[in-house]
C-alpha cells in the first residue's frame, strides 16, 4: 500500500507545473531562507547546548546532574508535570466535549477564554496567583493564618503551570470531536450503552490520536515553563526550583557546564517529545490514508 | 410489537417539525414514512427511538407508554442514514457491541454474531473496518448490529440513501426478504416514493410536519387523500377549471361540473396513464401535438401541447409508442379516461373519487 501512495505523490509533483506556480528560483529561494533561518537560530544553538554541556567531559556532565539541587529540580519538574498533565487532560476533554457536542449561550466566550493563556504573557499568569494567594494578596493573610503556603511553594508552581498549559488538550480535541459528530454516540445509545460506556468505548477511541497529541504538547510546555513559574516559585534551591529555573540559576552563578548539562536534559526531553509528536502525526496520517483507501468489494450474493 | 403515536408534536424552538401526528403500526408490519426532506419523518423516527423527546403527545411501544423511557430502555434497533458504524471497531466488534453492553456471555455473543454474519452474507469480513467495506456491506453491518440484541422494533433512517443506484435495488429486495424472515416490526424513512411503494406494507405520508395520508401503497396511489399526496405519489396533471354553462372548463378541455353552479372553481387531477392517445384525429375529442418525448427506460413520458396552450403529461410503454407510430411533432387526438376533483370537500362536494370521463354533450354532438 505504501508503494501505491508514494507513486501517487510522485505523479502529483510531476504534474504540478501549473500556470500559477512560482518559478523554481523563487521556490528554492524561499526554501533556502527557511532552512538557513532554522539552522542559524534553532539547530546551531541546540547543538551548542550539547557541545557546551560536554565541554569538560562526561564526568563533569554526570556529576552536575547528580548534584542534590539538580536532582531536586528534576524531581520537582516531573512532579509538576505529573499533576498538571492529568488535570489539564481532564479539563481539555470536558471543554472539548462541551464545545463540540452542545449548543449553548456563551460558547464562543468559552473558546476565547481557553485561548487566553496563549495570548497572555506567562509573567502575568504568575503575577495573577501572587496577587491572589501572596502574603500581600487577597487570600494571603487567611491562608497564612491557616498555615497553607501556595506562593513560594509547590502548589503555586502547579497552579501557574496549569494556567499556562490548559489550552493544549482542548485545542487539539475540539476540531477532532467536531469532525466525528454525534452519530456514533447515538448508535451506542440505541444499542443500550450508558453515557460512560459510550464515552469509553466510542468517543475516546475515535479521538485518541488527537488526545495523545494534546497531552504531549501539554507535557512539553509543563516541563519547560519558565516565566509564570519564575514569578511564583521564589527560586529556593532544592525546594522550589524547577529545571528551567535551575538552569538559569546555575548560569547566573557562572557554572556554565552544569547549566548546560541540565539544559541539555531539558532539550533532550523536548527532542523526545518532538519525536513522539512526529510519530503520532505519521500514524494519524497513515490511519487517514487507510480510511481514504477504498477497498470496495462487491457485496456477497447470499441472500 | 406494535407502535402507536397519539397526537405527537415536536417543536424545535419556534419551528414546528411534527404537528399533531397520530398513527399506529401493527406487529410485524413493514411501514414506510414517506415525504419530501424537511417533512418531519426523520424526527418522528427519532422520537420513536427516544433520540428526541416529543413536545407533546404520547408514544406507545407494545401498548406501553415510553415517553419517559430512555433510548437504552426502549429495546429498539436503529439504523442511521450514514450507518454510523464504530470506526475503531471491526465488523465483529460492531455487531457484538450491543450484546457486550447487555452482558451476554462471550460464547453466546460469538454464536449470535456468527448467526448474523451468515444471515447477512458477511462471512470473511469479520475483521474488516468500516472503511474497508463497500456501501452495501456497511449497510448490512449496520442492520446486523441493530438486530443483534433482538430489538422489538427496527427503525431505519433513509436506509438506501447512501448507496449508489445499482446496489439500491438489490438492497430493497433484500430488506423485504429479511423482514419476511425475521418478522420484526420495522419502520423506515424515505423520500423516494418508488422505494416506499415497493418495500412497505403501508405508507405514512408527511409534508411539512403534517401527516397527509396513511394507507397501503395501492390505497395511496389510487385514492390519494389530497393533492399533495396525488402529486407526490406519481406524477399528476392538475388543471384549474371554472364552471361555465354547466361544464367545468379550462382551455378546450371540458369536465362534468357535478351539478356545481357557474363560476365555481374546480381543481381537476388525472394520472398520466389516464390520457388516451390516438393518431386517428377523429377518434378522441381533443386535438394535440406531441411536443416532447422523454425516454425513461421501458416507460416513456410524453408531453402534448393543446392549441389553447395547455400541456398534458402522459406515460406509455415503448411498445404502445411504437404501435401508435408516434414521434415528436406528430398530431394526435386524445381524451382523459378518468380524473378526480381535487380538494372536493373544500368545494362543497362529496369526498374525492375517481370519475369516469363522460364527454360533455356539446363535444359528443360535435363528433
Amino acid at each position: 500500500m505504501g508503494g501505491t501512495v508514494s507513486r501517487i505523490n510522485r505523479d502529483a509533483t510531476a504534474k504540478s507545473q501549473r500556470g500559477t506556480e512560482e518559478s523554481p528560483l523563487v521556490k528554492w529561494l524561499l526554501i533556502g531562507v527557511c532552512g538557513l533561518f532554522l539552522a542559524v537560530f534553532l539547530l546551531l544553538p541546540l547543538v551548542n547546548v550539547f557541545v557546551q554541556s560536554l565541554a569538560k567531559g562526561w564526568q563533569v556532565y554526570w556529576a552536575s546532574l547528580h548534584e542534590p539541587d539538580s536532582v531536586s529540580a528534576i524531581k520537582l519538574t516531573l512532579l509538576v508535570a505529573a499533576i498538571v498533565v492529568p488535570l489539564n487532560t481532564l479539563f481539555g476533554v470536558c471543554a472539548a466535549w462541551a464545545i463540540a457536542k452542545f449548543e449553548f449561550r456563551g460558547k464562543s466566550l468559552l473558546i476565547t477564554l481557553i485561548d487566553l493563556p496563549f495570548a497572555v504573557s506567562p509573567v502575568v499568569a504568575g503575577l495573577i496567583y501572587v496577587i491572589m494567594f501572596g502574603l500581600q494578596g487577597y487570600l494571603g493573610p487567611w491562608l497564612d493564618s491557616h498555615n497553607i503556603r501556595i506562593i513560594l511553594a509547590v502548589p503555586g508552581i502547579v497552579l501557574a503551570t496549569i494556567f499556562v498549559t490548559f489550552p493544549f488538550v482542548a485545542r487539539e480535541l475540539i476540531p477532532v470531536m467536531q469532525a466525528t459528530g454525534r452519530e456514533q454516540e447515538e448508535a451506542a445509545l440505541t444499542l443500550g450503552a450508558g453515557a460512560w460506556k459510550t464515552f469509553w468505548h466510542v468517543t475516546l477511541p475515535s479521538v485518541k490520536w488527537g488526545l495523545l497529541y494534546g497531552i504531549i504538547l501539554c507535557n512539553a510546555r509543563a516541563m519547560g515553563e519558565f516565566g509564570a513559574v519564575s514569578v511564583v516559585s521564589g527560586h529556593i534551591s532544592g525546594v522550589t526550583n524547577t529545571m528551567p529555573l535551575h538552569v538559569e540559576k546555575l548560569y547566573n552563578e557562572y557554572q556554565g557546564p552544569a547549566a548546560f548539562a541540565v539544559a541539555s536534559l531539558l532539550a533532550l526531553l523536548a527532542l523526545f517529545t518532538l519525536g513522539l509528536k512526529t510519530l503520532l502525526e505519521w500514524k494519524q496520517r497513515r490511519d487517514y490514508a487507510l480510511a481514504q483507501q477504498t477497498t470496495i468489494v462487491e457485496p456477497a450474493q447470499t441472500v | 410489537m406494535s407502535i402507536e403515536l397519539k397526537n405527537v408534536t415536536k417543536k424545535f424552538g419556534a419551528v414546528s417539525a411534527v404537528n399533531d401526528v397520530s398513527f399506529s403500526v401493527k406487529p410485524g408490519e413493514l411501514m414506510a414514512l414517506l415525504g419530501p426532506s424537511g417533512g418531519g419523518k426523520t424526527t418522528v423516527l427519532r422520537m420513536i427511538a427516544g433520540l428526541e423527546v416529543p413536545t407533546s403527545g404520547d408514544i406507545f411501544i407494545n401498548n406501553d407508554r415510553v415517553n419517559d423511557r430512555s433510548v437504552q430502555q426502549r429495546n429498539i434497533g436503529f439504523v442511521f442514514q450514514n450507518y454510523a458504524l464504530f470506526k475503531n471497531m471491526n465488523v465483529f466488534k460492531n455487531i457484538a457491541f450491543g450484546l457486550k453492553i447487555k452482558k451476554w456471555r462471550r460464547r453466546d455473543i460469538k454464536a449470535r454474531v456468527a448467526e448474523l454474519v451468515k444471515l447477512f452474507g458477511l462471512e470473511g469480513l469479520e475483521k474488516r473496518y468500516a472503511h474497508q467495506l463497500s456501501g452495501g456491506q456497511r449497510q448490512r453491518v449496520a442492520i446486523a448490529r441493530a438486530l443483534a440484541p433482538k430489538p422489538s422494533v427496527l427503525l431505519l433512517d433513509e436506509p438506501f440513501g447512501a448507496v449508489d443506484a445499482k446496489i439500491r435495488q438489490e438492497l430493497r429486495e433484500w430488506l423485504v426478504t429479511l423482514h419476511h424472515e425475521l418478522n420484526v416490526t420495522t419502520i423506515f424513512v424515505t423520500h423516494d416514493q418508488e422505494e416506499a411503494m415497493e418495500v412497505s406494507n403501508r405508507i405514512v405520508i408527511f409534508s411539512r410536519g403534517d401527516l397527509e395520508q396513511i394507507g397501503t401503497p395501492r390505497e395511496v396511489y389510487e385514492q390519494p387523500a389530497n393533492e399533495f399526496v396525488a402529486r407526490f405519489i406519481g406524477v399528476m396533471n392538475v388543471l384549474n377549471t371554472e364552471v361555465q354553462g354547466g361544464v367545468a372548463r379550462v382551455g378546450e378541455l371540458q369536465f362534468d361540473a357535478l351539478g356545481q353552479p357557474d363560476g365555481t372553481k374546480l381543481r381537476i387531477g388525472f394520472r398520466p396513464y389516464a390520457v388516451q392517445v390516438s393518431t386517428d384525429l377523429n377518434l378522441f375529442p381533443y386535438r394535440a401535438v406531441l411536443s416532447r418525448t422523454y425516454f425513461l427506460g421501458i416507460m416513456l413520458r410524453l408531453e402534448f401541447d393543446l392549441p389553447s396552450g395547455l400541456v398534458l403529461r402522459s406515460r406509455m410503454t415503448k411498445e404502445e409508442y411504437a404501435q401508435l407510430g408516434l414521434e415528436d411533432g406528430k398530431e394526435v387526438s386524445l381524451q382523459i379516461r378518468n380524473y378526480r376533483v381535487l380538494a372536493a370537500e373544500e368545494a362543497g362536494l362529496p369526498p374525492e373519487r375517481e370519475i369516469a370521463h363522460r364527454p360533455p354533450p356539446t363535444i359528443a354532438e360535435h363528433i
